[in-house]
């Protein structure tokens, strides 16, 4: 294992497999990723692969829109197939007041230059012919947001990465960060020690403990989110949904498999991911309520992730106050994925370049400083 | 189910399938093995092995003792890292919606 490295990564989830081609990309190449599982056993490998621009803050939205450009390309791009299918997302509201935010977001979104529109609930119908559209008061569509494969997609980075010389050491988790005069001058490991230029902490849920080795405290919360998926079936429906009302979302993978999950708005926040029975009747009650007909299809895993939630549920990027080379990457409450090629681009011009964008400075940690205003949508 | 045309075309001698549902052979897991994909936990999330209808029940310890004599680590270990997850066997949406 390198003793030093000029980048040092912490996390090889998509944010940190991202980052590290971005910077081999642009001839940083001294780069060190370091996983204390392997790489997507963090919530990447867990999560529902959905790619949305249909936010309510225009910092989701941009981020959002920006990383979909990428990601149209992107299986090109890294000579991988992301399985990236681009059949939109639809929104579905249940009440007026839903339908009042759907209205606010949909402006908003327009006013950025995302095609997002509001539907009837016959259109919706028209969008997904399987929908029960009496459960609906209307929804939105934006047909660009989509859906990928987040293995594929991590994959892919990692390889690229790592043939322009990025190292990668899995089952190599950080247990401490030694700090002296503002900087972390030691990344300890429990095989062995890396003198770092600067170091980003990519570690998802795991964040805040990595941040507090470093003295540092985040106002991240762990929170679990369950999913599931069936047998696949004759491929039905390119659209991705999901509903406000809820917090249900659901895709189509390209093998044909039904993947979603919903939100539990009393779970407390923990590392605990183990499965409940719970999360599956209420998924399938919710799920068989929009489209009856995938009654007979059968679960055949499911599973738990976490994620990593922060108080206005946007990410926390870019410099840390008070301690000069370390670099923040996490607080991506659900979205992380999407999101992840943008937020690769602005931190590598950040070590690159020392270029804060508009972006970096509304998100850095500082912000938690004053008061707070975050995203509405936070699903899937 | 969907009913995809197989993508196996060669001669079971030559090239045994490990994983039937995903339709995975020896070859295909010897060569993610020296790729670095060489934890059971890792093999199954880059090929599917063992994410089909079965659950894994007949090829997950197949790709153990193929990743035992390519890693030359011993099988209980290799055995120890694989995680369960529910249900056991496939249920209809339908019965967990309860009626
Ligand atoms: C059920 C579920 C569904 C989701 N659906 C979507 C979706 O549809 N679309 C979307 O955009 N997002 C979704 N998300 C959110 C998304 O998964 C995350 O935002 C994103 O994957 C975060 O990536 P990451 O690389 O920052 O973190 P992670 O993937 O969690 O990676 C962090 C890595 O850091 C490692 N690590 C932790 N501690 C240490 C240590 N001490 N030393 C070394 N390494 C360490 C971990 O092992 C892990 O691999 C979902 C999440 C869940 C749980």
């Amino acid at each position: 294992m390198r003793r030093s490295a000029d980048v040092v990564i912490i996390g090889a989830g998509v944010t940190g497999a991202a980052l590290a081609y971005e910077l081999a990309r642009r001839g940083i190449r001294d780069v060190l990723v370091l996983e204390r599982a392997f790489p997507c056993s963090g919530a990447t490998g867990r999560c529902g692969g959905g790619i949305r621009q249909q936010f309510t803050t225009p910092h989701n939205i941009r981020l959002a829109m920006e990383s979909v450009k990428r990601y149209e390309t992107l299986s090109e791009e890294l000579g991988v197939d992301i399985e990236f299918i681009q059949g939109g997302y639809l929104i579905l509201a249940e009440t007026e007041r839903e339908r009042e935010a759907q209205r606010q977001a949909v402006a908003l979104q327009n006013e950025l230059g995302l095609p997002s529109r509001l539907l009837t609930p016959r259109e919706a119908k028209e969008v997904l012919p399987l929908l029960d559209e009496t459960t609906i008061v209307g929804a939105t569509y934006c047909p660009t947001d989509a859906h990928a494969n987040p293995f594929r997609v991590v994959e892919g980075y990692l390889a690229r990465a790592r043939e322009r010389g990025v190292a990668l050491e899995k089952f190599t988790p950080v247990v401490n960060l030694e700090v002296k005069g503002g900087r972390i001058v030691r990344v300890r490991t429990c095989r062995g020690d890396v003198v770092p230029g600067v170091v980003v902490n990519a570690a998802g849920a795991w964040s805040g403990e990595i941040a507090r080795m470093a003295g540092v405290e985040l106002p991240n919360r762990p929170i679990r989110h369950e999913i599931a998926i069936t047998e696949p079936v004759e491929f039905f429906m390119e659209v991705m949904v999901i509903s406000i009302h809820n917090g249900i979302y659901f895709s189509q993978t390209v093998e044909g498999q039904i993947i979603g999950g919903i939100g539990d708005p009393e779970e407390k926040p923990g590392y605990d991911v183990s499965s409940s029975l719970g999360f599956l009747r209420r998924y399938a009650r919710e799920l068989l309520r929009y489209v009856p007909a995938l009654g007979q299809l059968a679960v055949l895993r499911q599973w738990a992730g976490l994620y990593d939630v922060t108080p206005d549920a946007q990410p926390i990027l870019g410099p840390t106050p008070g301690l000069e080379n370390l670099i923040q990457a996490n607080g991506y409450s659900g979205h992380g994925f999407m999101i992840a090629p943008k937020v690769a681009e602005l931190l590598a011009d950040y070590i690159e370049k020392d270029v804060v964008s508009e972006e970096l400075a509304c998100l850095s940690l500082s912000r938690f400083m004053g008061e707070v205003k975050g995203e509405a949508f936070v699903v899937g | 189910m969907t009913h995809r045309p197989s993508r196996v075309t060669g001669r079971a001698e030559d090239d045994p399938i490990v994983c039937r549902c995903e339709e995975v052979t020896l070859s295909e897991v010897v060569r993610a093995i020296r790729d670095g994909y060489d934890t059971l936990e890792e093999l199954k999330r880059h090929l599917r092995v063992g994410m089909g209808p079965c659950q894994g029940r007949t090829c997950l310890p197949l790709l153990a003792h193929i990743l035992s004599r390519e890693t030359g680590r011993h099988l209980a270990e290799v055995m120890g890292e694989i995680s369960v997850r529910p249900p056991l066997i496939p249920i209809p949406l339908d019965h967990w919606r309860g009626r």
